[in-house]
């Protein structure tokens, strides 16, 4: 049936070359929506993945089959690499090739049967509950610095717990971790999680961490389940989402507060603030507490120093002691002085006495001359002073004698 | 720790909980609020001395627990918190 906007006639001559033919018909598959974006579930066939990296492969089932071509850069994306006789779900665009007049399908993705459907459900919850706002910024409350408490919500007997309490134990294990168990996956899951949640509520803990281990999109499906994602959002404590998967997201991981790829690297961001960072912070508080207390003595002792030189400077002892050294100095003085002077007499006397000495008539005697002396001692310097025959005293440099004068 | 002080009878008569009772936050947040009020500077020598006192034994103790820690885990069994049992 020909669409009025290709008009045939408006397009080429009425018989038609093949090139003509085969643009035509591509172009016409390729403007209906509908096989330009068709989910085509089958069985894969022929599977061929070539060096340069694009793949090659068919999808049938019991009544027909069609060719498929899957382009490298796609193919990079998929985690699921199909082997022939695997069921799956295509998503792509129908297409000719036109050189080689082949119909086929241009693969963007293939899914495991079953899982197309999950992801259309995933896609249309995600829209739903962003569009209520349950993943706005705004919402996101940050984590507690030094959780006292906190909640875990995961399977008791799997991995992921063990990984958890071990990064806890190491990184901080001043918390009190309280476990919530529950099973992680199957359809009992969903409710059993919400319960598990809730029942963490009334024991407030400061922080919940929501883990499992990785596993297929059916095995993780109970953290896509809409129920689980309201009770996560309606806590009312911070949230951190630790489901262990490479690639795609759940949508816990878009509620919780915090998304962590793993369970480890969850109970890694609740423990940010490590131990080992909180040894240090008290050694800082010690070192600090020792330098002020450090600074206040020092501070108080050179106070003191300071009033103490004033007072010194200031104290009548010091007046005192300068007093008496004053007075010191001045007696040193005057004894040298006094000294000097006595000195100075003696040897005035010395010189004095010699003299004295040198002209002495005690000396004249000496030279021979003598002393003569009545006896009543009057010295005798005439002849008329020495009566004949009366005695006379003579005095001698050595000595005296008496005589008797004669004549 | 670079001095030795004793106590003044005056500031122990203020009713401070026991240091060895002290969980970590309360020694640590104890801690933190003497350091600012020494750095503060308007204390009186003595007090200024026990009050580094006390910091100095709020440090220890901080220090202690830190050490000691062992992470305590508890699990919900029905509504009642048990002690966790590793599983096999």
């Amino acid at each position: 049936m020909t669409l009025p906007l290709f008009d045939p006639k408006a397009f080429g001559p009425e018989t038609w070359s093949v090139s003509d033919l085969n643009r035509y018909v591509r172009q016409h598959l390729e403007s209906d929506f509908r096989l330009q974006a068709a989910r085509v579930r089958g069985e894969i066939s022929g599977f061929r993945a070539y060096p340069s990296g694009h793949w090659y492969f068919s999808l049938k089932d019991s009544g027909a089959q069609i060719n498929c071509v899957m382009w490298r850069q796609r193919a990079a994306y998929q985690r699921y690499t199909p082997r022939d006789g695997d069921a799956v779900e295509i998503e792509g665009a129908v297409t000719l090739y036109e050189t080689r007049g082949q119909y086929q399908l241009d693969v963007a993705r293939i899914l495991p049967q079953g899982e197309g459907a999950l992801y259309a459900e995933f896609a249309r919850l995600k829209s739903q509950l962003e569009a209520e706002g349950l993943f706005a910024a705004e919402r996101k409350r940050s984590l507690p610095l030094r959780p006292r408490r906190i909640g875990l919500v995961t399977s008791p007997a799997a991995a992921a717990l063990r990984d958890m309490l071990n990064v806890l134990r190491r990184r901080w294990p001043l918390a009190e971790v309280l476990l919530s168990p529950t099973p992680v996956q199957g359809p009992e899951a969903p409710p059993q999680i919400v319960t598990a949640l809730q029942a963490l509520i009334p024991l407030q803990p400061d922080v919940i961490i929501l883990a499992r281990g990785g596993g297929s999109l059916e095995d993780l499906w109970a953290f896509n389940d809409e129920r689980v994602a309201r009770a996560l959002a309606a806590m009312p404590m911070p949230t951190v989402s630790g489901v262990g998967h490479e690639t795609d997201f759940t949508i816990v991981d878009f509620v919780a507060d915090v998304r962590a790829p793993t369970p480890s690297a969850a109970a890694e961001l609740v423990s940010s603030f490590s131990v080992q960072d909180l040894r240090a912070e008290v050694d800082a508080a010690s070192d600090r507490l020792n330098v002020v207390l450090q600074d206040a003595l020092a501070t108080r002792q050179a106070a003191l120093n300071a009033q103490q030189a004033e007072l010194r400077r200031l104290s009548p002892v010091l007046q005192l002691t300068l007093a008496r050294q004053h007075l010191s100095a001045l007696t040193r003085r005057a004894a040298s002085e006094m000294h000097h002077q006595l000195a100075l007499a003696r040897e005035r006397h010395q010189r004095l006495t010699q003299a004295l000495n040198g002209i002495s008539p005690l000396a004249v005697l000496q030279r021979g001359y003598a002393i003569v002396r009545t006896p009543d001692g009057n010295i005798v310097r005439q002849t008329r002073e020495a009566p004949v025959g009366g005695r006379l005293q003579v005095r001698v440099s050595d000595g005296e004698f008496g005589v008797k004068r004669e004549t | 720790m670079f001095y030795e002080v004793s106590m003044s009878p005056k500031s122990k008569s203020k009713a401070k909980p026991e240091i060895e009772e002290l969980p970590f936050e309360a020694a640590f947040a104890e801690l933190e609020a003497i350091v600012a009020q020494l750095e503060a500077g308007q204390l009186p020598l003595e007090e200024s001395l026990a009050l580094f006192e006390r910091g100095q034994a709020l440090a220890a103790r901080c220090g202690q627990l830190l050490e000691n820690a062992e992470l305590k885990v508890k699990q919900l069994v029905g509504s009642e918190l048990e002690d966790f049992k590793a599983e096999e």
